[in-house]
């Protein structure tokens, strides 16, 4: 499997005060595969934007490497040809058009491809002489979208694209996300708090937590890999191998584990339910925040990089 | 990216271009009547008569308080333009980049971050001292017979001669390096402080303290002053005046041509000694005679350092050439921090 974002290591920290630092980011080891739609998913503060923001050279790293493509992001020659990238919140030039910022996509990118960011804004329904301050969140959102598809890039990148939009504008951002990715094939990396905006879009899933994987995977196999087991009150420990707790709540008399299993679950005792990935999400997320970083291990052992 | 900054430009440059014209149409209205003045008056002609003083002094009270007015607003508009430039136009270069977040959207383009700044840099800077350039053009121009005139006539101060820092520094080619430099100053700002308005304040800050910083300390010695030495008679004994903090003999007013620039005037006796007046005891009381008779067997000189009014050219190459090399220093200062440093 060959990887468009490859780190080792990778950290980012902020000067706090004279002495201090703060990690946004700590020893972040990943890969994330080529050819597919990958949701990045985490709580705030995960380190999500720091990640993408890593990865089109907007940061330097503090320690370790990041590989995009195949290469260090924005060496000194610069740009990032092969790479569009979605900036979270969509920044745009308030005073500028629509066509200025196509035309401006024109004259920074070599190989821009102008008649289909005209067409797409023309299909979108909107003004292209419409200043850029006076558009909506969710018509900002498209025409970032437009200027990244417009570069033919290998690679989008899209930092919590929806995150601001409302639900319809989200809908309509993520459809016309797929309907680029299935004419163009580029590459898909989008990060999301929301685990719904992802369920619909992405086939590979990566929960980042206090910048460590927690669980990366096809979404397919990773819901087929997991199950949610209540029956009466037992001790997680005594589970047969093969069968690992992500997630146990307890009540007086009953136990429900979310287990990660890679064979059929037997024991009859067990009332055996699949999960939906939201659940998947929240079980990984919730798992680290009860034990907190003191066993970072444990998770990433869990969450086996397939 | 050369189209992106234009685009960009657009805006700012209108408006520059629409003060010049308004500027211009004031200017240019008034200038018929005020060069018509200049002409009747005959001071261009006055030093092969040696009646400059005169001539000069009636055209200064001929010129109708208006012109006056807009001769004073063209000299403070002069100052304050470089400036300006430095606090509206460079220091939002980098900053307001900074504050909407467009930054993500500039520098993930297929153009580096270094030269995206290269070429901003280039295209804004090349406006602000066209800018800057038309306008000096344009001031120089018309406040040229009021120049002559205040430069000429009796009693003018050190300040309104072309060497003196009010004329230098808002006339000719100046003003154009002065804004190349302001700029520069405040896309550095921008790009350090990455807030607009605390940029600006720093930019405005900055420039002044430099402005006035090397108009007391630097510009007098850009070039070694010339010396001459006067002697002075009896009768020049009992103008007494006050140079660098001591007491002196004021120099007779003959000695010294129009327009030079006097840094400094020291009254020495017949060995050489710097004198202060003021440690002659005849000299300590009101009696002026008294004093004039105890100087006068001291046999003193004056000893003048000065600029001559004729290196006001070389004055005025040299430092535009040093104002525009610190533009470019901190120009390319700037693109290089842009693209070491990946910022947020």
């Amino acid at each position: 499997m060959s990887a468009v974002i490859e780190t080792t290591g990778l950290g980012k920290a902020y000067r706090r005060g004279l002495t201090g630092r703060h990690w946004a980011l700590r020893d972040c080891t990943l890969a994330i595969p080529a050819g597919r739609i990958v949701g990045l998913v985490g709580p705030n503060g995960a380190g999500k934007t720091t990640l993408l923001n890593l990865a089109v050279g907007l940061l330097t790293p503090t320690s370790g490497s990041i590989e995009v493509l195949g290469r260090r992001p924005c060496g000194h020659g610069g740009g990032q040809g092969r790479v569009g990238f979605v900036a979270q919140d969509t920044p745009m030039y308030a005073r500028l058009s629509v066509a200025d910022h196509l035309r401006l996509g024109g004259w920074l990118n070599a190989g821009w491809d102008a008649a289909l960011a005209e067409r797409r804004i023309g299909e979108l329904g909107l003004d292209p002489g419409q200043r850029a301050g006076s558009l909506s969140g969710g018509e900002r959102a498209q025409v970032a979208l437009t200027m990244a598809i417009a570069r033919h890039p290998e690679l989008m990148i899209l930092d919590e694209p929806v995150a601001s939009l409302d639900p319809l504008a989200r809908r309509e951002f993520l459809g016309s996300l797929m309907e680029a990715v299935a004419e163009h094939g580029a590459s898909v990396v989008l990060s999301s708090h929301l685990v719904a905006d992802l369920e619909r879009v992405c086939d590979y899933l990566i929960v980042l937590v206090a910048s460590r994987v927690r669980v990366a995977g096809d979404v397919g196999e990773l819901l087929a890999a997991h199950r949610r087991l209540s029956g009466p009150r037992r001790d997680p420990g005594t589970l047969p191998a093969g069968q690992h707790v992500v997630g146990a709540s307890h009540t007086d008399k009953q136990s429900t584990l979310f287990v990660r299993c890679d064979e059929p679950i037997l024991d009859p005792s067990w009332t055996v339910r699949p999960v939906t990935l939201e659940d998947l999400v929240l079980a990984y997320m919730s798992q680290t925040r009860s034990r907190g970083a003191a066993a970072p291990g444990r998770g990433a052992r869990l969450g086996v990089v397939s | 990216m050369i189209r992106l900054s234009l685009r960009q430009l657009r805006g700012q440059a209108a408006a520059a271009a629409a003060a010049l014209a308004v500027v211009a149409v004031v200017l240019g209205a008034a200038a018929p009547h005020l060069f018509h003045l200049y002409d009747a008056s005959g001071v261009a002609t006055c030093r092969a008569h040696d009646d400059c003083v005169p001539l000069a002094t009636s055209l200064v009270n001929a010129i109708p308080g208006y012109y006056g007015i807009a001769y004073f607003c063209g000299i403070g508009i002069a100052f304050a333009l470089p400036a300006a430039i430095g606090a509206f136009w460079g220091a939002p270069l980098v900053s307001r980049e900074y504050e909407t977040g467009t930054y993500k959207l500039a520098w993930t383009q297929g153009v580096s971050r270094g030269r995206w700044l290269a070429v901003k840099l280039s295209v804004v800077g090349l406006a602000a001292m066209a800018t800057s350039g038309l306008f000096s053009l344009l001031l120089t121009w018309w406040s040229g017979p009021i120049d002559t005139a205040t430069g000429l006539k009796e009693g003018t101060s050190v300040t309104f001669i072309r060497l003196g820092f009010v004329l230098f520094a808002t006339r000719d080619i100046t003003p154009v390096a002065y804004a190349a430099f302001g700029f520069a100053l405040g896309v550095a700002a921008g790009l350090l402080i990455r807030r607009t308005v605390p940029a600006m304040a720093v930019t405005l800050v900055v420039f002044v303290a430099v402005q006035i910083g090397w108009a007391v300390a630097i510009r007098p010695h850009l070039i070694p002053p010339a010396h001459t030495v006067v002697a002075l008679s009896e009768a020049d004994l009992g103008n007494l005046g006050i140079a660098g903090g001591v007491e002196i003999v004021n120099p007779p007013a003959a000695a010294l041509q129009p327009g030079e620039w006097i840094l400094s005037t020291q009254t020495v006796d017949q060995a050489g000694h710097v004198l202060d007046v003021a440690t002659v005891s005849q000299c300590r009381g009101s009696n002026t005679q008294a004093c004039q008779a105890a100087l006068v067997p001291l046999r003193l000189r004056d000893v003048i350092a000065y600029q001559p009014a004729n290196r006001f050219w070389a004055f005025q190459w040299y430092e535009a050439a040093i104002f525009l090399a610190l533009a470019v220093a901190l120009a390319g200062w700037s693109a290089w921090w842009l693209s070491r440093h990946r910022v947020t």
